[in-house]
Formats: C-alpha cells, structure tokens, sequence
C-alpha cells in the first residue's frame, strides 16, 4: 500500500507540473474561464433571469467539458507513446494501474483548479442575492464529478493512439455519446421508433441525465455511483488497451 | 543472473523473435548483434516486461518477469532505444522522479541523484530541461535513470548511438568499469563496440540466435584468421610465390594488391592455429627481401559478421 501511494504521488507530481510546465495549463484555464462567462452570462441570461443560483453557469458545463477536456486528457498516454518514454515508465517497477491512477487524478485535479477559479461567480451570486450555497456546492461537486468522467474517456482514447489528434476527435465522439444520449430532442428522435424502456436506459447512460439533478442541488448517491463507475470502467479500459498495444 | 528461455514473439503472423534461450551471470557484459529489424530490441523488450512474449519468459535474478514483474522490474536498470526522456522536465526532476519509484527517499535520494550525476558527467546541465540538451546528453541523463538504484542488471538498447566518438568511448568505459558486480546486455550493430566492451556475444539474425561466443572466438571464424599479411618493397611476386606455398603448413599465398612501389601478399596456413609466420620471416630473409609490414590477421568480425547473418 505504501509502495502504491508511493508511486501514485511521484506520478501524479510529475504529471500535475507537466501541466504547470507548459503553456497548455494556462491556456487551458483562461479558455475555459472565459467560455463559462460567455456561456453565463450572454447566453444563460444570468442577469435577466435574476434568479440567485448558479444554474445558467452549470447547466453549459457538459458542452464546454465535451471540447476541453479532451483537450487537456490527449496527451496523457500519445504524449508518451509519441516520445517513446512510454517504455521507460512501464518498465519501471510500478504497476500500470498505479501509473493510470496517477495520470488520471493529475489531470483531474488540474480540473479541479480550473473550476475553482471560477469562485468569483459564486462571490456574484452572494453579493447580489441570497443563494443556497449547498445547492451550488452540489452543483461543483456534481460538475468535477463529471469531469471526471469526461476525462476517463479522454485518457482511454489517448492511450488509443500516439496522434494526440486522432485521440481528441475520438474522445469527442465518444463523449457527444455520452452527453446526446440525455439530450432532450435526441432523446425524442428515439422514442419516434423505439420502447420506452430503450429510450430510458439510453437516457440513463448520459452524462447529462445524471448532471441535470445535481445542478439543481440534489445529489442523489446513485448519481454519484454513476460517475464513479462510468470512471472506473475507462480507467480499466485504458488499462486493457494499454496491455494490448504498448508497443505500437 | 538473467536467464532468457526459449523466448519468442509474434507480431501477427510474422515471427519476429524465434525461441530465444541464453543466460547472462554477473560479471558479464553480452554483446547483442545483429542486423536492423533482427529482433534485438523486441528481445529487449521482452526481457525488461514491457512487451509480454507470446512463448516463453525470462528470469531476471530469480524473479519471473512474467509471475513477479514488479520484483523482476527492481532489479533492471533499462536504457530503451533512442534513450527517450520527459522533455519538459530538467535533469534532477526526471532523476528526482525516477528515484521516488526507486523507492529513494529524504537525504538518502538527494545524494543517490547528485551520485548518478557525477558518475555520468552531468553536473554542468543539473537545472537544464531535457528538451535544451544535445543528444549526447540525452542519451546520458536516460542511462543516468538505468543506473540510478545501482541495479544487478542492466539492459541497454544501443547505447551509444548517436554519440560522437568521444562520447561513444566515455559511454563505454562506463559500461566496463561498471560491469565486475552486474549483468550487462547491450544490443549494438557496432562491431568495433561490441569488440571494445562485450566479453561475450550473441549475433541474433530474423530471431533466431545464428552465433553465441566470445568476440575473439567469433574472429576466429574469419576467413583471414591466422593468415599473414605482407607488404614488400616492389617485387616480382611470380619467384616469391611458388616458395612461400611451397613451405610446411602454408595451403596457399596470393597477392592481394600490387602497384609500382609495393607488393602485398596474404599467406593463408593450413590450420588456422598453426603459426605460419616465422616460417615466412626466415623464407623473406633468405632472400633479402625489403619488408615493409608483416602481420598476423586476427580475422575481421564484420566478414564474419556478413557470413553468419546471411548478408553476403
């Protein structure tokens, strides 16, 4: 167990200033800075609805976490396959799911930042009005949880592929999946030719049914258990990809 | 000791490394030859875990790397081809990181570091990021990594390619002063280097093990070993000849090459560890020829090379 967390923190430190380390950080942090702001206030109407919570900020983060975070995951695993430091690191005396796990929550607390340093809304909302501040803290832990889960997917196609390219088109695909699949008119294209019970369990795959509840301030434990198990099911995926495909 | 058995390896269905079988013990450094896309390096790969063999396996000071890959894995420094390394790290980050995994912690990893950075001429470019280092560089700061936790194993995949000849030899004596407590394999397609370093080697060629011996013994395979070479002043080669073939133990003489000053022969004996040497000598000063170098080949690895590879 020591041994474990060991190597989880040394990979997790060198990911988390590989970030730091280069320009992708910040541009990453300003972009999505400056998106969640237009999307908020131009096109959520924050003022206009003048309503104290934060729904018009959370309710664009699907669509703003389908462009970026595969963004950020792309060059977890082509990165290395690309410099070949990919042979260094799998023949260490570390076991890939160490290595997976330390990536992994790098670039998800490197989320986490980004999301943080959207407090000064939330300073907005309290000075102009009387927010639940549980419900917005709902909406944050909902929010990282699915970026989370954005991220798993991003860091699966990365191992895919040593094109840091190929890897970002196919973890949009694979998220557009995820986050259609509980979009409204799509979701009332299906129910046109298939069962209910279809159309549900389509529905119940979605990023965004899971999201829509705890953006309005209810975290419900199954959602929660949704994400979680969305993130381990990639994360054991990039692991059986990897087995598979070190060396090419 | 790293024992290699019977280790093989399909890509598809093209069998890059064909039931591979040597062992390694401590104090040898085993030269790894062969030509381009021979298997060297999926070898390598293989006995260091990174790629799983489709048959066989490898045991690496008693562990398995297969049934104990993380113990295995402790005891291997690895220096992969091209020596990749983080390029946005400097040198004591990525030595800093290594070491965590090593499992070096406090006092005792700052000095391990400041130790492998001594030993590999890299004080001057301690606080440079990777990606502002020449190549030679590179290549030190990865084999400063393999040799960090001091390991009993060591597998280098073309060490000193892309150095310059100074580097090349700074490498190299590395590598021997290294080698009296450790196991070394290095892969090269460099005969003078396997040669200098490898007290032992193996000449792989479509993955299959074609030569397993010691360089001296591999000469000895050579066409021209124990044969004398012989410049001479200009002379009619047409009255030496039939004297020199005439002599006890000598199969044949030929002239090599001819111009206006010089005459050059090789005198091949009959057994190749039957000195025919002093025999010439006596023939030469008889007849007071004016010799101007006379050699015993010791016979030429890349001929031998050539022969045993199938490359003609």
């Amino acid at each position: 167990m020591n041994q474990m967390s060991r190597n989880i923190s040394a990979i997790f430190k060198r990911e988390l200033s590989g970030y730091f380390g280069s320009p992708v950080a910040y541009v990453f942090i300003v972009i999505f800075l400056l998106l969640t702001g237009f999307f908020t206030f131009y096109i959520g109407h924050f003022f206009e609805l003048g309503q104290a919570d934060l729904r018009p900020f959370f309710q664009w983060h699907p669509w703003i976490f389908l462009f970026l975070i595969p963004a950020v995951a792309m060059r977890l695993w082509a990165e290395e396959r690309r410099l070949g430091t990919i042979e260094l690191i799998l023949t260490l005396p570390v076991r890939m799911s160490e290595v997976i796990a330390g990536k992994f929550l790098a670039a998800w607390v490197f989320i986490g930042i980004a999301l943080l340093l959207t407090f000064p809304l939330v300073i907005t909302v309290a000075y102009l009005g009387d927010p639940d501040l549980g419900a917005i803290f709902c909406g944050y832990i909902g929010s990282f949880l699915m970026a989370g889960a954005f991220l798993s997917v991003g860091l699966m196609t990365s191992a895919l592929t040593r094109s840091q390219v190929i890897s970002f088109i196919v973890a949009v695909a694979v998220c557009l999946f995820f986050v259609l699949a509980g979009y409204a008119p799509v979701n009332a294209v299906i129910s046109g030719w298939a069962p209910v019970w279809f159309v549900n369990l389509i529905a119940e795959l979605s990023f965004l049914t899971h999201f829509i509840s705890i953006e309005r301030g209810v975290l419900d434990f199954r959602d929660v258990l949704y994400y979680i198990s969305v993130i381990i099911f990639m994360l054991f995926a990039n692991g059986v990809i990897l087995n598979n495909r070190k060396a090419s | 000791m790293i024992e290699v058995k019977n280790m093989t390896k399909f890509f598809g269905i093209k069998k890059a490394v064909d039931d591979i079988s040597f062992n390694v013990a401590k104090g040898e450094i085993l030269g790894f030859l062969g030509p381009n896309g021979a298997g060297k390096s999926t070898t390598m790969r293989m006995i260091t875990g990174f790629i799983p063999p489709s048959g066989g396996t490898a045991i690496i000071g008693g562990s398995d790397i297969l049934q104990h890959p993380i113990a295995a894995r402790e005891k291997i420094g690895y220096l992969p081809e091209n020596a990749p390394v983080y390029p946005d790290m400097t040198v004591f980050e990525y030595l800093d990181f290594c070491a965590q995994i090593r499992g070096f912690s406090g006092t005792k990893r700052t000095a391990k570091i400041e130790e492998t950075l001594e030993k590999c001429f890299l004080n001057e470019v301690t606080y440079q990021t990777v990606n502002t280092l020449s190549k030679g560089f590179k290549q030190r700061v990865c084999f400063a990594q393999s040799i960090l936790h001091d390991p009993e194993y060591l597998i280098l995949d073309e060490p000193t390619d892309g150095l310059d000849p100074n580097q090349k030899h700074e490498v190299r004596m590395m590598i021997k002063a290294m080698s009296a407590r450790k196991a070394i394999i290095l892969s090269t397609h460099i005969l003078e280097e396997m040669d200098a370093v490898c007290t032992r080697a193996i000449i792989i060629a479509d993955g299959v093990v074609v030569a397993d011996d010691t360089p001296d013994a591999l000469r000895a395979q050579s066409s021209v070993h124990g044969a004398v070479s012989l410049t001479l002043a200009a002379t009619d080669p047409q009255e030496l000849l039939p004297r020199l073939q005439a002599l006890e133990g000598v199969q044949s003489a030929s002239v090599i090459g001819q111009d206006n000053q010089h005459l050059t022969l090789r005198i091949y004996p009959e057994q190749k560890d039957v000195l025919i040497a002093a025999k010439v000598m006596d023939v030469l000063q008889d007849s007071a020829y004016k010799i101007e170098s006379l050699f015993v080949e010791q016979g030429k690895l890349d001929e031998v090379f050539r022969t045993i590879t199938g490359g003609g």
